[in-house]
């Protein structure tokens, strides 16, 4: 592979290629991607590692984000300030999740924290309202919204608290047949 | 100081006890270890602490003591300004809500074993089990497959090796050496031994950094002290006589992992199509790109069994054998020679076509070619049983990977609503149009269930339904057993066509046309009469699935049985020739001495278009299979480009003069029917299993049909399909394909293990010609070329 690359040094690359399940291709093409956002706000040098953060509104205008219900929530979920603003590693983590060869419990993980909206680490009914409602574009009627809700909490809650955990929610998602095909996102 | 190494000496001793008991039902070997090197870390902790280790100290510490916290909730104790308080709480509680979520999944003892390869310093043992089965998974996930495992393993032998190795060293230094007291010994051994187990810990933090779920910037600064830690404490544990064979270790593990990663690497940018797929993918969603991927898979197999197949037996021939129009078996009889060029007769693959290395017949049965003296038959026989080897080790290892990803069997009912809540978007989306269709068919599927849900007090009228059922299931089994009849009757005339010589087109491919047509007419057909059964769609697509695969498949094997007929046929008529033939011989020989009036020159061998040649059965029949798949190529493009591809464009130029909307009405455009794709993939490679020990060109002709199925088909779904309207889709379809591929590969298997075992091959025509059966091309080379002891065994086995 030639080394002509000036971006990174060879130590983070490498490191990078540790930290996530991309290949150090990949990682080029991702940084190429993260720089196409906002060409004149990210350095083409990161040996010295410039702390540069992109706002959330341009991650969430990327082709791979845009249609998704929830591309606030994951933004919000894998930024370090909790706002949607990314930084380069933010953006690799984030990817990286999302990607094809993260396991299914670190997946289950991360799914839990994006529709957690309130971040109180339980999944109340608030939170499966606004799941619902953002997956259905408010086509559903409040008794309608209401119904399904419960049914949710009815069949995965296990510690009857009315409120999913993450435990409740990794003791339901691991057996979902679709969940390793849908959550993942390709780049 | 010495009060202080007693207890820490006693300390050791009570974390092993917990962790035995903590552990129970793990592999003892690592028990041990893991509780020495917990209770070693944290005497090192409180020990003597030299300035230099302070950092890498403090690190133990915490891990030690997070190990602790996964059992206790307890928080790991954070270094300076670091982390965030989130970020260690979830991890604290993530790992162990995942140990007690994972106690909970099924997993057998191989689980067991590669879970504690897996484990690493970071977590209590129990604690990472989630992060562990992720591990597991990072494992056997595309990409990344032998990385972790592979690594994990060599520094545990590595570890092990240097571990006898050094207590023994330290044992011989020890005795050696001048010490003071025994304790300060057993410190530095017992040190040594900690040392090692912290470094080996730290390495597995290295290997399974990226399935913790910590921030990318906590990784980074982990990762770089525990790699800081590995690289100084390293070169300071290879003391004494083994330290150039253990820094020569270490530096070989080092090029060994840097050369798996580039490897890796190199893997994955050789992958094809990755772009197209994607593109497919962010259009149409997850299952129609499952298909493609599907595609890719079964080309990169027929890539492989091409190469085996040209390289071992089409190359040594072309090469190393004897030139076309040398031998009879190789030259087109003097009786077709004036057509063999024909186009038409090309298209049916004779003439040329026929006596080509396209075809079981024109191999010669010499047992050795060329200089190296390559065994052609013998490795014919083998490239025809490795095929099916190579193909069987494939399709199972492909199983067992998508087995893991493809979760439980759940019931059906016992998560609905949970798992449409949290499963139904699809990540992949990124058109909005597709994103429109996708929130529609959500709702729609939501209202459906609700409705259902409010529903399912009622009371079902049972008898109807079984009724409706058991006709409906009568009037398929019916059509089934008349589509088989067809057949029969189709390949039977064929028999009868052979023998005339006017057939329009027609008459001549009637077999493959009847065959594809019933593929296109009977699957909408067992469809509509599906309605009948009202099944949940999950279950009516197992069905229709299911019906289609049987109608395949009695198709298939009726036709392979009217070939048999054939087949035998012309063994009979062989035996006839044979005799012919020779008698021909003797007849020119008898006429070229009299022509020259001299008895004792040998006259030179019958010009080989002139001899008498068999009815070469196994050429009969390879022709066959390639006339069929032939076809099939040929139907199945032009369904495409009329059933889809002339649909859409009727439907999108006569929508302005056309009195109600042909976009949103009745033909409007075709989705992509993902099944029927899949199975007619599926199928197409059982007949090029069945085929290719007749006609080894068959593998070839079937590479690039894919390739070019590939284009074709990415064309053909981007510009005239629309995604689908219903959001279900078949679970576990990956590994239900991959079910119906091995069954239809021990189903191809049979008919060409059975004419092996059993038919003669013909006598002049192939590489086993001459011989009684085609096997007996091993037992010669026992015979003559393995040593005698061989020999011996193998006729005592038979």
């Amino acid at each position: 592979m030639g080394n002509k690359q000036t971006i990174f040094t060879a130590q983070q690359l490498d490191a990078y290629q540790d930290c996530t399940y991309f290949t150090r291709k990949e990682i080029l093409r991702l940084f190429d991607r993260y720089r196409d956002l906002a060409p004149q706000l990210v350095p083409l040098d990161y040996t010295c590692q410039p702390d540069v953060k992109l706002p959330y509104e341009l991650i969430g205008s990327m082709p791979e984000l845009k249609d998704n219900p929830f591309r606030q929530r994951i933004a919000e979920v894998f930024s370090e300030d909790g706002e949607g603003n990314m930084t380069l590693e933010d953006f690799l983590d984030m990817f990286s999740v999302l990607s094809e060869m993260a396991p299914r419990d670190l997946k289950a993980y991360y799914a839990f924290k994006i529709y957690d909206f309130n971040n109180d680490d339980f999944l109340c009914k608030s939170d499966l309202e606004k799941t619902l409602n953002k997956l259905t574009r408010n086509e559903l009627t409040e008794d309608e919204v209401r119904m399904v809700c419960e049914k949710v909490i009815d069949e995965a809650d296990l510690d009857n608290d009315g409120r999913l955990s993450l435990e409740d929610f990794q003791h339901m998602i691991v057996r979902a047949p679709d969940f390793l095909s849908t959550f993942h996102i390709r780049i | 100081m010495p009060r202080k190494r007693d207890t820490d000496d006693i300390n050791i001793e009570i974390e092993a006890d917990e962790s035995d008991g903590d552990d129970g039902g793990t592999n003892k070997r690592t028990n041990r270890r893991q509780g020495a090197g917990r209770g070693g870390a944290r005497g090192r902790g409180r020990g003597k602490k030299p300035a230099s280790e302070d950092e890498d100290e403090d690190d133990e510490d915490e891990a030690p003591r997070g190990r602790r916290g996964a059992n206790k909730k307890k928080p790991v104790k954070k270094r300076g300004g670091r982390n965030n308080d989130d970020d260690d709480d979830s991890e604290d509680e993530a790992p162990k809500k995942g140990r007690k979520g994972a106690a909970k999944k099924k997993k057998g003892g191989k689980a067991q074993d590669s879970d504690e390869d897996d484990s690493d310093a970071g977590k209590g043992k129990k604690g990472k089990k989630g992060g562990k089965k992720g591990g597991k998974d990072e494992e056997d996930s595309k990409g990344k497959k032998g990385d972790a495992k592979g690594k994990d393993k060599g520094k545990d032998k590595d570890n092990d090796k240097d571990k006898k190795k050094k207590k023994k060293k330290d044992d011989s230094s020890d005795t050696d050496s001048n010490t003071n007291s025994e304790e300060e010994e057993s410190m530095s051994e017992g040190e040594m031994a900690r040392l090692m187990e912290e470094v080996e810990e730290k390495k597995k933090l290295i290997a399974t950094i990226r399935n913790k779920p910590w921030r990318m910037k906590r990784r980074l600064v982990h990762l770089k002290e525990a790699q800081e830690f590995v690289d100084k404490f390293e070169g300071a544990l290879g003391k004494g006589k083994g330290r150039k064979w253990y820094a020569y270790k270490v530096m070989m593990t080092k090029k060994w992992i840097k050369f798996q990663r580039d490897f890796e690497n190199f893997r994955t940018a050789c992958i094809p199509w990755e772009r197209k797929i994607k593109e497919v993918e962010s259009h149409f969603g997850s299952s129609v790109a499952s298909y493609f991927i599907f595609l890719r898979w079964m080309y990169g197999m027929n890539l492989v069994l091409f190469g085996f197949t040209f390289g071992l037996v089409v190359i040594p021939e072309v090469l190393m054998g004897l030139p076309y129009g040398s031998i009879p078996r190789k030259t087109v009889p003097r009786a077709e020679a004036d057509t063999a060029q024909d186009y038409s007769v090309l298209m049916d693959f004779n003439g040329y076509c026929k006596y080509s290395v396209l075809f079981y017949g024109y191999y010669n049965n010499q047992r050795t070619i060329g200089l190296l003296k390559f065994r052609l038959p013998l490795s014919y026989l083998m490239v025809g049983i490795g095929t099916f080897g190579y193909s069987l080790m494939v399709v199972i290892r492909t199983m067992a990977k998508n087995a893991d990803v493809g979760g439980g069997d759940g019931d059906e009912g016992e998560f609905t609503f949970a798992w449409k809540m949290f499963t139904s978007w699809d990540y992949l989306i990124g058109n909005s149009e597709t994103a429109d269709n996708k929130y529609a068919s959500i709702t729609t599927s939501f209202k459906e269930s609700i409705v259902d849900e409010q529903e399912n007090q009622k009371d079902e009228n049972i008898h109807l339904r079984r009724f409706l059922r058991v006709l409906a299931n009568v009037m398929i089994t019916c059509s089934l057993g008349g589509s088989g009849y067809l057949i029969y009757f189709v390949v039977k005339r064929s028999q009868e066509f052979a023998n005339r010589d006017d057939l329009s087109w027609y008459e001549k491919n009637e077999l493959e046309i009847i065959m594809s047509l019933l593929g296109l007419v009977c699957p909408p057909l067992f469809e509509t009469i599906a309605e009948l059964e009202d099944y949940h769609p999950r279950i009516a697509l197992k069905w229709q699935l299911g019906r289609i695969f049987a109608l395949f498949l009695g198709n298939l094997y009726t036709f392979l049985f009217a070939l048999f007929d054939e087949v035998n046929n012309k063994l009979e008529e062989e035996g006839a020739i044979r005799n012919a033939s020779l008698w021909a011989m003797k007849e020119y020989y008898a006429n070229y001495t009299r022509m020259l009036n001299d008895s004792n020159s040998t006259p030179p061998p019958m010009p080989p278009a002139d001899v008498i040649r068999g009815p070469c059965w196994e050429t009969a029949v390879g022709i066959e299979f390639v006339k069929l798949t032939v076809s099939d190529i040929q139907v199945s493009y032009l369904t495409i480009l009329i059933g889809d591809f002339a649909r859409a464009v009727i439907v999108r130029f006569l929508n302005y003069c056309w009195c109600w909307d042909l976009e949103a009405g009745f033909p409007s455009y075709g989705e992509f029917d993902i099944s029927g794709n899949v199975l007619g993939l599926v199928f197409n490679q059982g007949m090029i299993w069945m085929g290719a020990f007749y006609a080894p060109g068959l593998v070839g002709i079937n590479v690039l049909r894919l390739l070019s199925s590939m284009y074709y088909q990415c064309w053909a779904v981007m510009a005239t399909n629309v995604p689908h309207e219903r959001v279900f889709k078949a679970s576990k379809s990956n590994n239900f394909y991959m079910g119906l591929l091995l069954l239809i590969l021990f189903l191809s298997l049979l008919p060409v293990v059975y004419t092996i075992m059993t038919l003669p091959p013909s006598f002049d025509c192939g590489p086993f010609s001459g011989k009684p059966k085609m096997f007996d091309v091993i037992m010669e080379t026992i015979d003559l070329d393995l040593p005698a002891f061989l020999g011996t065994l193998f006729s005592y086995a038979a």
